[in-house]
């Protein structure tokens, strides 16, 4: 079988305002067969999306490709005038871009652009096109296929907007598809939708794809073959299977150890946790925020951190976790309920409260690109908090910037450069360090992480716990990561939408049993090993049918997705706060005992059958 | 010219160097901008000292007369020395028009802060009363201060200055909003910064670059409304004359080509698209920023 794709000796470059070539693609050589679907993965920066652009002979505005060809069923790319290229783009090869949102028009119904590829190639009529688009939404397991494409691009989910790019990529039947990390902005109950997709069609269609992720998990469940990318040069090229198992560089080996946060739990901090008599340093209590219109983001709340205590908020976006950091720091202002500092309560507004108890509270951005003022040297952002908490002056205060760079490693030279000259990583941990210059109690860290890649990140949570041991600072970590958070945090706290729907000790979230909720959560995180997608028990498409719900009830917010709910029970009345075996409370009408779940399973299972026929 | 021969200019530490690098001019045009604003602003300084007639004395027989080695710009209709009046009429030009921006953008950013920090109802109140005043065209405006004031210096700052300001205020007001939903501004309330220190320290010098480019702007304007008013008859009074007025005092000679009703009206030509070009130039660095 001869090679549909080859690239060879690709080098792209980027042109500095001096007029210098700065190579950043150090002659990339891959080759991929008709069928088969390999993945580019690196980190930011390591030219794994400039080496997919350059597939359709486009570099990015300030790059541009220098040597070497690519050949795409023969025809070298990188030879084809502008005119030729662009017959070529959308036809030959198609490209899924990261966020569908931004690359949907809003004006323009989904229909109209999902076949607008195949009008300007004119590869058929626009009855055809339509039929075929329909086709394609039914094949990518999409709602209402006949109908959905009348809508418009805000009608429909984030999730089903990435489905509908693929469907717009495919609609031409193109011979390479190009696919640029398009679960990354997803949530994991989301991207296993939206993985299970993809792999179908491109599976069924017998499409060539290269799929760009930094995600090592996400592409072990899609790509046949993976190309592991540093610095724009290739590290390794081999199979999925073979790469897994028995990864060649040494970097792929980091690559793999960075995937799997090791527990950092330690004893120091479970003895103080243990104390349960004392005051806790914060809680919150019986929390709850409306945003206008009554909308409620947020109920019934109840939170205790003790001193030198992790503790865990997650669940996907729009769960509240973000408003909840938030109205402890009194940028938003509770509806209901209070909040605690050592037993004192704090006024509902940051503007309200002394500045001792805002020095107290430390809060962490999550995207340290915006936290840090660009026109601020490094040493104006942490001298700022020094002398405003401190006093701090002259050389005692450069002493102090000097001594916070080396507790967040970062060297000395570094505090007169402004944020724009840093990279992400060094970034975030400048944030981190204006936390600590407050000499705070508590650290809200808001998805510190999220932005940063993998390498990068386990090296943030490692200094953190690093820190926490050295200060005895206490941590609310909140992220969307579930097997990151059980792995550093005492105590995690499940949201959903509004609702704490579990909460327990972190070691509890090794095992089973949990809120259903959680169960989804656990069971959408990609596990580094191929097979995972189709054996993994997260699903959404078959839940046991239930009667219509009245519309001003109250019930468990989790209802329309749950896989276990009892009809007649869930949809009647709000559930209870249980407490399990293990010691976990959660928020459910399933108490998940041993015995009784099973009694309970058998019991319920005709039940729901009945109703599903 | 160290400002624009450091192209490169890394992470040096000094005042010096993030100056020329906040500042500095890259592209040929821009370049071009700042040569021309510098010399003008020289000019409007040193002009009169270099005059080689006094602006007002008649100076020669012939009224409109060719250039010549003599009379480099030719005479006027009273056959006075016509490059002695442009540099005479240079301070006025610049000076006036360069007040009444400073007082524009000054009442313009200063307001637009305070709108964007303050409570919802002061911000309404001054957003409507700037609404009101950006409503009446600046000419009308103009004339009618003239006509009720009469034409003097003070008059012709103050009413530049009040015609323009609400347009500075509503390019401040947008930028400071924006940029107070920042984290870093988020950040400083948080720590429990007074609003003075949020807006000196965190807002305004993010949104300095933006202001100085509408300064430079709203110059352009002020100088084309101030010639203008001269053109009319209601600028500098005569003797004295900007750049506008010896325009109009001079039109009879355009029939014939003269030289004095040309050269003034080239001076306004050459400032103000010389700090179009360079505001432009520090627009478009903006962007790459």
């Amino acid at each position: 079988m001869t090679e549909l794709v080859k690239v060879c000796g690709l080098q792209v470059a980027v042109r500095t305002g001096a007029g210098v070539d700065v190579p950043i693609v150090h002659g990339a050589d891959f080759s991929l067969h008709k069928g088969e679907v390999l993945a580019l993965i690196g980190e930011s920066g390591s030219g794994k999306t400039t080496i997919a652009l350059s597939l359709m002979g486009y570099a990015r505005s300030g790059c541009h490709i220098v040597g070497g060809s690519v050949h795409v069923d023969g025809t070298d790319l990188l030879t084809l005038s502008p005119s030729k290229l662009a017959k070529v783009r959308g036809r030959t090869v198609s490209y899924i871009a990261q966020s569908a949102a931004a690359a949907f028009n809003p004006a323009i119904t989904i229909m109209n652009q999902v076949i607008e590829s195949a009008m300007i190639h004119k590869t058929c009529s626009r009855r055809e096109a339509e039929k075929k688009a329909i086709g394609l939404f039914r094949e990518l397991a999409l709602p209402d296929p006949e109908h959905i494409g009348e809508r418009y691009p805000h009608q429909v989910s984030g999730g089903q907007l990435q489905r509908l790019m693929a469907a717009m990529a495919l609609i031409t039947d193109p011979i390479l598809v190009i696919l640029d990390e398009p679960t990354t902005a997803l949530d994991v109950t989301t991207q296993i939708e939206v993985l299970r997709a993809f792999k179908k069609v491109v599976r069924e269609r017998n499409t060539t794809a290269v799929y760009v992720s930094h995600d090592l998990a996400v592409v072990a469940q899609m790509a046949d073959r993976i190309v592991v990318l540093k610095n724009g040069e290739i590290q390794e090229n081999s199979l999925t299977k073979d790469l897994l198992i028995e990864p060649k560089h040494e970097y792929t080996k980091s690559l793999l150890s960075a995937m799997k946060p090791e527990s950092r739990q330690d004893t120091v901090s479970q003895n103080i946790m243990d104390l349960e008599t004392s005051t806790p340093l914060l809680e919150v209590r019986n929390l709850e925020v409306c945003f206008e219109k009554g909308k409620r983001v947020l109920q019934d709340i109840d939170l205790k951190i003790r001193r030198g205590s992790t503790v865990g908020v997650i669940g996907e976006s729009g769960s509240g976790k973000t408003t909840l950091a938030r109205s402890i720091v009194g940028l938003v202002e509770p509806s209901l309920g209070n909040i605690y500092l050592d037993g004192e309560a704090l006024n509902a507004s940051a503007s309200g409260r002394t500045r001792e108890q805002l020095r107290r509270v430390q809060y962490v951005f999550q995207n340290a690109d915006t936290a840090l003022n660009p026109l601020h040297t490094v040493e104006d952002i942490l001298a700022r908090p020094l002398s405003f908490y401190h006093g701090m002056k002259g050389q005692k205060r450069r002493d102090r910037v000097a001594e916070l760079l080396s507790l967040v490693h970062l060297p000395d030279s570094i505090a007169k450069r402004r944020p724009t000259e840093l990279s992400g990583g060094q970034k975030q941990r400048i944030n981190l360090a204006r936390a600590l210059a407050a000499e705070p109690d508590i650290i809200l860290c808001d998805e510190v992480t999220s932005a940063l890649d993998t390498v990068v990140g386990a090296a943030i949570l490692e200094l953190m716990a690093d820190l926490r041991k050295k200060l005895n600072v206490s941590y609310l970590f909140i992220s969307h990561d579930i097997s990151m958070v059980q792995a550093i945090c005492d105590e995690v706290v499940v949201l959903y939408s509004g609702f704490k729907v579990e909460q327990g000790a972190g070691e509890s979230f090794q095992r089973p049993p949990f809120h259903p909720y959680t169960q989804l959560l656990i069971d959408s995180v990609p596990e580094m090993k191929q097979g995972w997608l189709e054996s993994t028990g997260a699903n959404h498409e078959t839940l046991p049918k239930i009667a219509p719900i009245k519309a001003d009830v109250v019930l468990c917010p989790f209802l329309d997705r749950c896989s276990v709910r009892i009809d007649g029970q869930c949809n009647q009345v709000i559930p209870d706060r249980k407490k399990l075996e293990k010691g976990n409370q959660i928020f459910c009408h399933h108490s998940f005992s041993n015995k009784k779940s099973q009694a309970l399973e058998v019991e319920e299972q005709p039940i729901s059958q009945l109703q599903s026929v | 010219m160290n400002t624009h021969t450091s192209s490169v200019t890394a992470a040096e530490p000094t005042q010096k160097a993030s100056f020329s690098s906040r500042f500095h001019v890259r592209s040929i045009s821009g370049l071009i901008g700042l040569i021309l604003v510098g010399f003008w602003l020289v000019i409007s300084v040193i002009g009169p000292m270099l005059s080689p007639y006094p602006p007002n004395d008649f100076v020669s027989n012939t009224v409109f007369g060719p250039m010549s080695m003599k009379h480099f710009f030719g005479t006027d209709y009273l056959g006075r020395d016509m490059f002695s009046r442009v540099l005479a009429g240079t301070p006025y030009t610049i000076g006036v028009a360069l007040a009444a921006t400073v007082a524009a953008c000054l009442a313009g950013v200063i307001s637009g802060l305070v709108a964007a920090a303050a409570t919802s109802w002061v911000d309404m109140t001054i957003s409507r009363t700037q609404d009101a005043l950006i409503s009446i065209p600046s000419k009308m405006f103009a004339l009618i201060m003239v006509a009720s004031f009469g034409s003097s210096v003070p008059i012709l700052i103050l009413t530049a200055a009040i015609a323009y300001m609400p347009g500075s205020f509503r390019i401040a007001r947008s930028l400071a909003v924006n940029v107070m939903t920042l984290d870093y501004v988020q950040v400083a309330r948080l720590r429990g910064e007074s609003m003075p220190y949020i807006i000196f320290k965190e807002v305004l010098p993010n949104m300095f670059r933006p202001v100085l480019t509408d300064f430079g702007l709203r110059f352009v304007f002020i100088v084309l409304l101030l010639s203008a008013m001269s053109f009319l008859g209601l600028g500098i009074q005569p003797p004295e004359a900007d750049w506008g007025s010896l325009v109009r005092e001079n039109i009879g000679g355009l029939s014939s080509g003269a030289p004095a009703v040309i050269m003034p009206a080239i001076a306004i030509a050459t400032l103000t698209i010389g700090v179009n070009l360079l505001i432009d130039s520090i627009g478009s660095k903006s962007v790459q920023h």
